[in-house]
C-alpha cells in the first residue's frame, strides 16, 4: 500500500487542512517512508489476539447524575474568538439551511 | 539564609527548612526566579521556559507564607518552586502546547496534577518549552523555537518535555512536570542528566493534560534526584473522578521505598534493548549500573521481550490516529487561533493549516489516513493487536519471576540541534521508551554516566503500579553510583 | 398506479433524549430553554485537557429502553468516536457506540395484520451517544451562531430493521415506540424540545421481489407527520425513477417541511468518512448480570400489559382502553379517578372528554393538570348523588381548571348546587308556563313531545341549578293534571 497525492488531498480535506500544492510531493514521500516502516506489522501473526483496550478491566467508571458543573475561572468571551449575545459566532456554513443540530443529520 | 546555594536543597529540604524557620517561605521561589535570569532560561537564551509571571509567583509564595503563619497548611511541597510543561493546564499562565493554534490561550481550568502540587504548597514558577503538542523527541519543533540543553547549548534537550528536563538540569527547580506518550519524559531526562518517571497508565490523572494520544499519555515527573521525583509523584498520583482512566488504587509513600539491600531482587536485562548496533559506551554504562545493582544483592539475568522491535511502527500508527481525533477540537470556533475565511470551511482550513506546524500536520494526516475507510483494519486494528503482544511480553517476564527490567533509556546521548531532520529517524529516538507507553507499565530514567561529556540515562521498567519497587532500586542505584552517575 | 406494483422498504433510526438531570459525560444541566452556552463546561465545550465521565443514570435509562424493546443488553459494550467537523460538535467527534452497542436484537409490535398476526418490527440495536449543540443559521447575517447547551445531552439511538412497508406502518412504529418510552420513563419524547428525531432509510422494489433496491436516507425529520409525508414523497419519487427504467442513486435527502418535498442534500456523497475508533478516554462499559437483572426487575408496566389490565379491571370498550392507555400518566390519572369515584365508565368518559379537551387546548401535560384526580372523582360523585346537574358540573369543571379549587367550594360559591326542592321547582315551572302560554296549552292538551323543550326552558331559567329529573316528573304530573 502506498499513498498517492490524491489520497493526501483526500485526508487533508477530511482533517480540514489546506495543503500547499508545492509541499504535496515531499509530504507524499514522507508519509510513504513512514508507512513503509509499518509494513512489518502485516507479517505479525495476531490470530486470536484481542486488541488492547486500556489498563483496568473493571470497565469505565460511572458518575452519579448529580452535582455541580465544573466552573470556568473566566467568562467564555475571554477565550472565544467571536461571541455575540452569548453565542459563539462562526462564518456561515456554505450549505447552511440544510441542517439544524448535526447529530441526527450531520453534514 | 543558609550558606548552601538554594539550588542544592532537595525539594523536601526546602519545605523542612521553611517549616523550621531556616528559610523564608518565598526564598526558594526567589532563588528559582533569579536562577532563571542567571542561566538565561527564557526565549533569548536556552528557551526552556516559555511563560512565567515572577510577580505572581512571588505573590503566591507570600500567600503560602501567610498560610503557614495561620498554621493551617505546611504541605509537603511548601514553598517549593515547580515548573509545568506547556501542554498541562494551569489557570493563570498560558497553556499553548507550544503551538501557534493556542497562542495566548489561558485555560479556564486547571489540571488535577497542578492543583495537587499547589495544594501541597508548591508554587508554579513557569511553563516549559516542548515540541508542539508533545509531538517530537527533541523540543525543536515548538512554535516558540527550540530549547537548548543547559549542559551543552549546541545540543537538544530531548523531548518532547525538554523544557522541564532542562529546567531541572539548569537548577531552576527540583521538580517539574512533563508528559509522556512515547518517552517524552525519560528521553529528555536521559539527555539532560536528571531523573524522569513515567508512571503506570492511570496512576496520574490526565485531567488538564492536553491530549495527544489518550491511550498512551501520562503526566510524568522530573527530579534532580530520585527523591525529588518520588516526592513529586507521590503528590500528583491517585484516583481522580474527572479522569475515567485514572486508577482506583491507593498511593503508597514512594519516598519510603528506599532499599539498603536488593537481596532477592531479580533484574531482567532484555536482549532486544542491547542490540549489537548499540553504542558500546552506552552499553558499558548500563553494564556498570547492572554491576552496581548486583553488588547490592540483586540478581541480573538476561530476558527477552520478543515484540520490542515492533514498538515504533505500532506507536506511529496508534499515536497519530488518536492525535488526529484529539486535535480536531482546534477549529477556531470557540478558543485559540482563528484565521477568518468567508465561509466556515475556509475558516477551518485556514485556522488549522496556519495554526499547526509541519510535524503536527504530518501526524494528523498520518492518523487520518490509518483510520480512514479501507485502511482501519490493516493499520489501526492490526497495531492494537500487536500492542497487546507487546504488553504480553512484559506480563510474561514479570510473571516469570523478574521484578524489574534494566535497559538503556536512549540509543544515543543528546544530539546537535538541527541534526536529525528525517521524521522516521527522529521517531527512532523513542525505540527503548515507547514500549512502556504501549504496555502501560511504569518506567523511569536515571543518570548513570556520561558519553563524551553528555549525560546518559538507564531505564528501569516495573510491573503495573509497582512504582515503589522501581523507585527503591533507583534510590539504591543512585546512592551506589554517587558522583559516577554524572561522570 | 405504480404505487400498487411497488412497495417501500423502510428502516428508521430514532434519536431520543434520555431523562437525566446532567449531561452524558459532564455535570452540566440538561435543562431546556436556558440562555445560550449557559449549561457548558470544559468537557462539553471541548476545551483542551477536558475528559468525559459517563453518567450512570444515562446507562440505566438506556438499558431500560432496550429491555422494553426486548433487546439483549450486552455485558460489555464500548464507546467510539465518530469524527467529523461541524461547529456544533465541539470536540470534532461525537462520542457514540459503534461496533459494540449497548443492546441488540429486539422488536416492537405495532398492531395486527388482517389475518390477526402481529406486525413486528425488528430492532437492530440500541446505543448510547451524545447530542450535538445547536447551529442557528438565520440569526445573524453571514454568521452561524452556536449554542452548546444541548451538546453532550445523552441520547439513545434506536435502529430498526428494514421491516417497515408503508408510511402508515412507520407512523405506527413511531407512535408505539414513543408510547413505550414514555411508559418506561426513559424520555419525555417531546418533539418541540427536540428530544425525538428521526432519520429514515428507504428503498423501493417490485412487490414480491426479495432483493432490496438502492436506498436513500432522509434526514431532518422532526415530527411523526413529517416522517410519513417524507416517506410518501420519497417513495413516489423512487417509483417514478423505476418506472422510467432508471436507477435510484444512493444519496442523502432532506425533507423540506415548508414545501412538503424531499430534495437531495448538497453535501457530496462519499465525502464523509467518520473514522470510527474506540474512544481511548473511556474504558469499555461493563454491566454485570446482576445489574441487568435489577433493571429488568424495576421495569414498570408496559402498554400492552396496562391495556390488558384496564380491560380486565374496568370492563371498558376496547377503543376507550386504547385511548386511556395511550400514555402512562393519562391512564394513571384515569385509574385514580375511577378508583375514587367507583364508576369507571363515567371516569373514562370524563377523562377522554372534558379532561383531554382542556389538555389539548392548553397544550398541558396531564401530570401538571390543575384538577387532581380526587377532585374530579368528587365532582363525579356530586353528579351521581344529584347534588349538581350535568351542565352545572361542566361549568364547575371549567372553574376547577382555572382555580384548582375543590368542586364543592366552587358549587357553593357560584350557587351551582342543584335545587331539588318542589316549591322552588314549581315556581320556575309556573313562571315558564306563564311566559309561553301557547306551548303551555298544547302541552296540557297532551302534546307530550313539548316536555323536553319545557324542561330546557326551566333549566335555563334556574341557571342550570334545577334537578332535571324532578322537573321532568313535576311537568309530567302537570300534563296529567291538565284540562
Ligand atoms: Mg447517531
Ligand atoms: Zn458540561
Amino acid at each position: 500500500m502506498s499513498i498517492a497525492p490524491d489520497d493526501v488531498r483526500h485526508i487533508a480535506a477530511l482533517a480540514r487542512l489546506a495543503l500547499d500544492e508545492g509541499r504535496l510531493p515531499s509530504l507524499v514521500e514522507e508519509l510513504n517512508v513512514i508507512l513503509a516502516h509499518m509494513k512489518v506489522l502485516q507479517g505479525v501473526d495476531t490470530e486470536g489476539v484481542i486488541g488492547a483496550a486500556g489498563v483496568g478491566a473493571s470497565g469505565t467508571p460511572l458518575r452519579a447524575d448529580v452535582g455541580a458543573p465544573i466552573q470556568l475561572s473566566m467568562p467564555l468571551d475571554q477565550i472565544a474568538p467571536r461571541m455575540r449575545d452569548g453565542f459563539f459566532l462562526v462564518p456561515r456554513l456554505d450549505t447552511h439551511g440544510e441542517l439544524g443540530a448535526s447529530v441526527a443529520g450531520e453534514p | 539564609m543558609s550558606p548552601r546555594p538554594l539550588a542544592d536543597y532537595a525539594a523536601a529540604e526546602v519545605r523542612d527548612a521553611i517549616v523550621a524557620g531556616a528559610l523564608a517561605p518565598s526564598d526558594a521561589v526567589d532563588a528559582s526566579l533569579r536562577r532563571a535570569d542567571e542561566t538565561g532560561a527564557g526565549k533569548d537564551g536556552l528557551n526552556l521556559v516559555l511563560w512565567s509571571d515572577p510577580a505572581a509567583s512571588r505573590q503566591d509564595a507570600r500567600a503560602a507564607g501567610a498560610a503557614l503563619e495561620r498554621a493551617d497548611g505546611a504541605g509537603r511541597l511548601f514553598g517549593v518552586p515547580v515548573m509545568v510543561k506547556d501542554n498541562i493546564a494551569t489557570d493563570r499562565l498560558p497553556t499553548t502546547c507550544a503551538s501557534r493554534i493556542l497562542a495566548g490561550y489561558v485555560s479556564p481550568f486547571e489540571a488535577t496534577a497542578v492543583r495537587r502540587l499547589r495544594e501541597a504548597g508548591a508554587v508554579v514558577v513557569g511553563k516549559t518549552n516542548c515540541d508542539e503538542f508533545a509531538m517530537g523527541s527533541s523540543t525543536e519543533y515548538g512554535a516558540w523555537g527550540p530549547a537548548r540543553n543547559p549542559l551543552d547549548p549546541t545540543r537538544v534537550t530531548g523531548g518532547s518535555s525538554g523544557g522541564s528536563a532542562g529546567a531541572v538540569a539548569a537548577g531552576l527547580v527540583r521538580i517539574a512536570l512533563g508528559s509522556e506518550t512515547g518517552g517524552s519524559v525519560r528521553q529528555p531526562a536521559s539527555f539532560c542528566g536528571v531523573v524522569g518517571i513515567k508512571p503506570t497508565y492511570g496512576r496520574v490523572s490526565r485531567w488538564g493534560l492536553v491530549a495527544f494520544a489518550s491511550s498512551l499519555d501520562q503526566i510524568g515527573v522530573f527530579g534532580r534526584t530520585v527523591d525529588d521525583a518520588a516526592l513529586g509523584l507521590e503528590i500528583i498520583a491517585g484516583r481522580d473522578p474527572l479522569d475515567s482512566t485514572s486508577a482506583e488504587r491507593p498511593v503508597p509513600s514512594y519516598r519510603e521505598a528506599t532499599y539498603d539491600s536488593l537481596d532477592g531482587l531479580v533484574i531482567g536485562r532484555p536482549r532486544e534493548y542491547f542490540p549489537t548496533t548499540l553504542d558500546p559506551r552506552i552499553r558499558a554504562l548500563c553494564d556498570r549500573a547492572a554491576d552496581a545493582l548486583e553488588k547490592l544483592g540483586a540478581k541480573v539475568k538476561e530476558v527477552s521481550l520478543p515484540h520490542t522491535g515492533l514498538a515504533i511502527p505500532v506507536y506511529y500508527i496508534i499515536a497519530p490516529a488518536e492525535a488526529s481525533s484529539n486535535l480536531a477540537r482546534f477549529d477556531g470556533a470557540r478558543y485559540g487561533l482563528r484565521i477568518e475565511g468567508d465561509a466556515l470551511r475556509a475558516m477551518y482550513d485556514a485556522t488549522r493549516s496556519g495554526g499547526f506546524g509541519p510535524e503536527v500536520t504530518r501526524r494528523i494526516l498520518l492518523g487520518t489516513y490509518v483510520l480512514s475507510a479501507g485502511y482501519y483494519d490493516a493499520y489501526y486494528r492490526k497495531a492494537q493487536e500487536v500492542r497487546s503482544l507487546i504488553a504480553e511480553d512484559f506480563r510474561t517476564v514479570f510473571e516469570d519471576g523478574v521484578d524489574l527490567l534494566l535497559t538503556p533509556t536512549t540509543p544515543s546521548a543528546a544530539f546537535e540541534l538541527g541534526s536529525v531532520s528525517v521524521p522516521y529517524e527522529m521517531y527512532l529516538s523513542d525505540i527503548f521508551t515507547a514500549t512502556a507507553n504501549l504496555a502501560g507499565v511504569p518506567a523511569m530514567s536515571l543518570p548513570v554516566g556520561r558519553v563524551a561529556g553528555l549525560p546518559v540515562g538507564a531505564q528501569l521498567i516495573a510491573p503495573y503500579f509497582e512504582e515503589s519497587r522501581m523507585l527503591g532500586a533507583a534510590y539504591a542505584l543512585e546512592r551506589t553510583l554517587g558522583d559516577e552517575a554524572h561522570r | 398506479m405504480s404505487g400498487d406494483r411497488y412497495e417501500m422498504v423502510v428502516g428508521l433510526e430514532v434519536h431520543v433524549q434520555l431523562l437525566t438531570r446532567t449531561k452524558a459525560f459532564c455535570n452540566c444541566s440538561t435543562g431546556f430553554g436556558a440562555p445560550p452556552n449557559l449549561h457548558t463546561c470544559p468537557v462539553c465545550l471541548g476545551l483542551p485537557g477536558a475528559l468525559p465521565v459517563l453518567n450512570a443514570t444515562a446507562v440505566r435509562l438506556a438499558a431500560r429502553a432496550a429491555i422494553a424493546l426486548e433487546c439483549v443488553v450486552e455485558e460489555v459494550s464500548a464507546f467510539a468516536r465518530k469524527n467529523y467537523f461541524y461547529p456544533d460538535l465541539p470536540k470534532g467527534y461525537q462520542i457514540t457506540q459503534y461496533d459494540r452497542p449497548l443492546a441488540k436484537g429486539g422488536h416492537l409490535s405495532i398492531g395486527r395484520n388482517k389475518d390477526g398476526t402481529p406486525v413486528r418490527i425488528g430492532i437492530t440495536r440500541v446505543h448510547i451517544e451524545e447530542d450535538a449543540g445547536k447551529s442557528l443559521h438565520d440569526r445573524y447575517p453571514g454568521a452561524t451562531a452556536i449554542d452548546l447547551n444541548r451538546a453532550g445531552v445523552p441520547l439513545i439511538e434506536i435502529v430498526s430493521e428494514p421491516d417497515i412497508r408503508s408510511s402508515l406502518e412507520a407512523g405506527a412504529y413511531l407512535g408505539t415506540l414513543k408510547q413505550i418510552l414514555e411508559y418506561v420513563r426513559v424520555s419525555d419524547v417531546s418533539m418541540e424540545e427536540g428530544s425525538l428525531r428521526v432519520d429514515a432509510n428507504i428503498s423501493t422494489r417490485l412487490r414480491g421481489d426479495v432483493e432490496l433496491g438502492t436506498k436513500t436516507e432522509i434526514k431532518n425529520l422532526n415530527s411523526f407527520s413529517a416522517v410519513e409525508r417524507a416517506l410518501d414523497a420519497e417513495f413516489a419519487r423512487q417509483c417514478a425513477i423505476l418506472e422510467r427504467g432508471e436507477k435510484v442513486t444512493q444519496q442523502t435527502m432532506l425533507w423540506d417541511a415548508s414545501r412538503l418535498e424531499v430534495r437531495p442534500s448538497r453535501v457530496k456523497e462519499g465525502s464523509h468518512d467518520y473514522r470510527y475508533f474506540p474512544d481511548p478516554d473511556l474504558l469499555p462499559l461493563v454491566l454485570d448480570k446482576t445489574w441487568i437483572g435489577e433493571v429488568k426487575q424495576e421495569m414498570p408496566e408496559l402498554p400492552a400489559a396496562r391495556q390488558e389490565r384496564l380491560a380486565a379491571t374496568y370492563g371498558l370498550a376496547e377503543a376507550q382502553i386504547a385511548d386511556l392507555a395511550a400514555n402512562p400518566d393519562r391512564s394513571d390519572y384515569f385509574e385514580a379517578v375511577a378508583r375514587a369515584h367507583g364508576e369507571p365508565r363515567t371516569a373514562a368518559n370524563w377523562v377522554l372528554g372534558e379532561v383531554l379537551a382542556v389538555l389539548n387546548e392548553t397544550k398541558q401535560r396531564i401530570e401538571h393538570f390543575p384538577v387532581r384526580p380526587a377532585d374530579l372523582a368528587r365532582l363525579l360523585d356530586m353528579i351521581r348523588d344529584g347534588l349538581v346537574s350535568h351542565s352545572a358540573a361542566k361549568r364547575i369543571f371549567v372553574r376547577m381548571v382555572d382555580t384548582g379549587d375543590r368542586p364543592e367550594q366552587i358549587a357553593e360559591r357560584e350557587g351551582l348546587l342543584q335545587v331539588g326542592d318542589d316549591a322552588a321547582l314549581l315556581a320556575w315551572i309556573d313562571a315558564v308556563l306563564a311566559e309561553h302560554p301557547e306551548e303551555s296549552q298544547r302541552f296540557a292538551a297532551g302534546e307530550r313531545k313539548l316536555q323536553g323543550v319545557l324542561v330546557g326552558l326551566v333549566m335555563k331559567r334556574s341557571g342550570g341549578r334545577a334537578d332535571p329529573r324532578r322537573v321532568n316528573q313535576l311537568l309530567a304530573s302537570r300534563a296529567g293534571a291538565g284540562t
